[in-house]
This record gives C-alpha cells, sequence and structure tokens, in this order.
C-alpha cells in the first residue's frame, strides 16, 4: 500500500485530557520527505495528534500521552529525552501567523541563537537560508531590520516556517497552516510545502479536504479519535475503503 | 439531501433517458430491416440528434459538478463514470446510424435470406444494454459484470454471420453488394456490444473502485 523510509512510527497512542479521552490506540507510520496530510471533522483528535508529535501537548495541564511515540527511530517519551531538542528536530507551525514583535532578522535568528549560534556571519548566513527555504527571502532581503508584523499574512507565516527551518528540523509540523490565507497567499504556502519535502518529512492538519488532496502524499483521516483510514491520498479521495472516511469526504456528515 | 444529489440525480435521468432512447432505436431498426420499413429506418437516423443533445447535457452538468461542487469519492467515481458512459452511448447511437443507412440500401430489395441471427444478435446487445442500465440505476456490480461475460455471445454471432454471408457471396456476385450491407449491420451490431462493454466496466468501478478494464475478464459466473 504505502513504502517509504518511516519518520515517525506511533503504536498503540492513547491520549487523555484529564479523565478525558482523545486519542484511542492510534498506531501510524509516517514517511520521511513525503506530505502526510490529516483530515476530520472537528475534535477528532488530529490536532491532539500532532501535537503529541513534538510533546507540546505537555504545556497544557492534565494531559497525557500513552503508547510509543518513535521519532527517526528514538522514542521520545524515553526519559531523558531533551524537550528542547526534541522541538529543534520537529518544528512546528500553528494555525495563526504567530511572528514574535522583533524584526524579520530576529525572528529567523531566534532559535539558533537559543541554541548557541553566536557569530554574526553564521547567523546571517542561516537566516538568509532559511527565508530562501521559505520562499521569503526576495520579498524581506531590504527590510530585514524592519518589524515582522508589518508583513502580510502570508508572508508572516512562511516567516514562521522560516523561523522553524531555522534550527535545522527533519520534521515538520502544520497545523492548519493556510487556514487564515487568501487562496493566492494559500497557493504559495502549498508550493512552498511541495519544495520544501525533498529535504523533511512534513505533516498537515487541515479542515480543507481539497488542499489535503491538493498537497498530500498520503492521508490519514481521524474521526472521534481514533485512526480510521490511512493510505495514499489518491487511494483515499477515490476510493476510500471505509465508510465513515466515504462519508466524510462527501460532505455527509453533520 | 447535498446539494451534489440534485445534480446526481439530474445526470442519472438523463443517462437512463439516453439508455430507452437507445434501446428503442436499436429496436427500430431491426424492425426496418425485418419489416421492410423504410420509415422506420429513415427515423433511426433523424432521431440521433436528440442523443447527441442528451450528451451535451450531461457533458454540462457533469463539467460542472466538478468545478462547482468538487466530488470526491463515491461522487467523484459517479461523475467520472457518468462522462464515460455517456461517450459509449453516443457512440451506440451513431452505430445505429449506420445501420439505419445501410437498411435503406437494401430496403426496396427482397432480402438474401430470413433473418435469423441478425435479430438474435440484436435483442441481444438490446438486452446488455437494459441490464447495463439497470445495473448503473442499482449500483449492482455483479449484473455489470454479466453484461460483460455476455459480449461473447455476440462477437460469435458476428463470425458465424458473416461465414455465412460469404457463401452467399461466393455463390453469386449479385449477392455482394447486399451481404457486405449485412455484414456491415452485424459488424455495427457488435460494436454497440463492445460499447456496452464499455459501459459495464465503468459500472463496475463506480461501484466497486476497482478498474477492470484492460485485464482479463474473469468469464461466466
Amino acid at each position: 500500500m504505502m513504502n517509504g523510509r518511516v519518520s515517525i512510527r506511533v503504536e498503540g497512542l492513547n491520549f487523555f485530557y484529564g479523565k478525558k479521552q482523545a486519542l484511542f490506540g492510534v498506531s501510524m507510520e509516517i514517511y520521511r520527505n513525503q506530505i502526510t496530510a490529516l483530515i476530520g471533522p472537528s475534535g477528532c483528535g488530529k490536532s491532539t495528534f500532532l501535537k503529541v508529535l513534538n510533546r507540546m501537548h505537555e504545556l497544557v495541564p492534565g494531559a497525557r500521552a500513552e503508547g510509543r511515540v518513535m521519532i527517526e527511530g528514538a522514542d521520545i517519551y524515553n526519559n531523558g529525552v531533551d524537550v528542547a531538542q526534541l522541538r529543534k528536530n520537529v518544528g512546528m507551525v500553528f494555525q495563526k501567523a504567530n511572528p514574535f514583535p522583533k524584526s524579520i532578522y530576529d525572528n529567523v535568528a531566534f532559535g539558533p541563537k537559543l541554541h548557541g549560534v553566536r557569530g554574526a556571519r553564521d547567523l546571517d548566513a542561516i537566516v538568509e537560508d532559511s527565508l530562501r527555504r521559505a520562499g521569503l527571502f526576495d520579498e524581506v532581503k531590504d527590510r530585514l531590520r524592519e518589524p515582522a508584523l508589518g508583513l502580510s499574512g502570508g508572508q508572516q507565516q512562511r516567516l514562521c516556517i522560516a523561523r522553524a527551518l531555522a534550527v535545522g528540523p527533519k520534521i515538520l509540523l502544520l497545523d492548519e497552516p493556510a487556514s487564515a490565507l487568501d487562496p493566492i497567499a494559500t497557493a504559495k504556502l502549498e508550493e512552498l510545502i511541495q519544495d520544501l519535502k525533498s529535504s523533511y518529512t512534513i505533516v498537515i492538519v487541515t479542515h480543507n479536504m481539497q488542499q489535503a488532496a491538493r498537497c498530500s502524499d498520503s492521508t490519514a483521516f481521524f474521526y472521534i479519535g481514533r485512526l480510521i483510514e490511512y493510505d495514499k491520498t489518491e487511494a483515499i479521495f477515490v476510493t476510500p475503503a471505509k465508510k465513515e472516511t466515504e462519508d466524510y469526504i462527501t460532505g455527509k456528515f453533520g | 439531501m447535498r446539494r451534489i444529489d440534485e445534480d446526481i440525480l439530474e445526470v442519472r435521468r438523463l443517462i437512463l433517458k439516453m439508455g430507452a432512447m437507445i434501446e428503442e432505436r436499436l429496436e427500430m431498426a431491426l424492425g426496418a430491416l425485418v419489416e421492410k420499413d423504410e420509415r422506420k429506418a429513415q427515423m433511426v437516423i433523424e432521431s440521433d440528434d436528440k442523443i447527441d443533445q442528451l450528451e451535451l447535457e450531461i457533458d454540462r452538468i457533469s463539467r460542472n459538478m466538478i468545478v462547482l461542487k468538487q466530488p470526491a469519492a463515491k461522487d467523484l467515481r459517479f461523475v467520472f463514470t457518468a462522462i464515460k458512459i455517456t461517450t459509449d452511448l453516443e457512440r451506440i447511437g451513431d452505430l445505429l446510424v449506420n445501420i439505419g443507412e445501410r437498411v435503406l440500401e437494401i430496403v426496396n430489395e427482397p432480402p438474401l435470406k430470413p433473418y435469423v441471427d441478425l435479430p438474435r444478435m440484436a435483442e441481444q446487445v438490446r438486452k446488455m444494454i437494459r441490464r447495463s442500465l439497470d445495473a448503473f440505476f442499482e449500483g449492482d456490480a455483479v449484473l455489470a459484470q454479466s453484461v460483460i461475460a455476455d459480449d461473447q455471445f455476440v462477437d460469435d454471432l458476428n463470425i458465424q454471420v458473416f461465414r455465412e454471408l460469404l457463401t452467399y457471396m461466393m455463390e453469386d456476385p449479385k449477392n455482394i453488394r447486399k451481404a457486405l450491407a449485412l455484414s456491415s449491420i452485424a459488424k455495427s451490431l457488435e460494436r454497440v456490444g463492445d460499447h456496452t462493454t464499455n459501459i459495464a466496466e465503468m459500472i463496475v468501478f463506480m461501484v466497486q473502485g476497482k478498474d477492470i478494464r484492460h485485464a482479463p475478464h474473469e468469464k461466466g459466473e
């Protein structure tokens, strides 16, 4: 069905917000240099699943994960895993662009500085490279010292991707990255994601099924905390095997 | 009801209408031959325009459905199938025109022989068309599969008819003109069977998501 080199392996994942269980026995393999889309109705667990991949949920009081999450062969829930290191490896971009109230340059340089890069030349190189990878450099090269909040929404979102790329991640988690963007900025972002997949493993949560169909290689459908179906995107959208998937993507839910 | 369902129902209705017209014209074409009815042959030829108009209408709705309703899964397979089988139905319509034209060439002359195999062929393809439309309407892949299996009989009859006509042509060169017209009718019917098989294959895809075209068919049930 699907193949490739496994980047993320999740086994028997249960997840709880306090007493409420949000994920039930989810197991799946996510492949390197592929774009994997997570779809499903609100509250299905797809965003929770994404957060578990870099332990972002630990910021939520009472949230708890059970099961195994192996990233590039290592269990990220082992004692002694450095969470800062994990998040350097597994970058995340959110629904709403959230640049720091700093200059464009400082936004991108922030992560590398935190991880100990000091030389101005090194930082310059990282900032330029990250902005280039995020397809933003040419648009901002003459105003790197200006406030990031002066950029358009689409540019801010690409800046957030540049910021994530600056610390050299292997995996990029995108939580509805285009939901606040207009169609042109969305198209640019989707194109960017395609360009990035040769270097990264990309997991994208989206409410927009057309977006999942357009830009992903594999699609996972979540419903009430369960992984219902996971297959090549083409198979999910043309010949889904499960009735729940069929109903969701043909709009028969809710 | 979802908004796309209105379009699906309409396309479905138009395809069934197209199929019913095809069936009727097929009977009329063979009636023209057997009953030596020039008027019927003429009607078969003239009524093709209605089939063409239906094709245009189905294509228009399907095209709009793709861009406006963005069908997926079952809905996508439906609209894809609708577009494909409409093309086949339209081609069947054209073949019926060919049959009508051949009938006109020989209708005013005494028949070469009593017609047995041609009406049998026509009846067989008519049943195939009917069953494939039923399969389309009911979403019945098993019924569609049976249509595919039945095409062999049509192919065999075509060969049989051709052999027989060949002996008439060898007996007397004066028979050649009529025999060629009849052989062309048989060939057209055989092609109708092939298009009907295409339709049935698409219906299997629509229902099961399995593309069985260009694969060795499982013969018989």
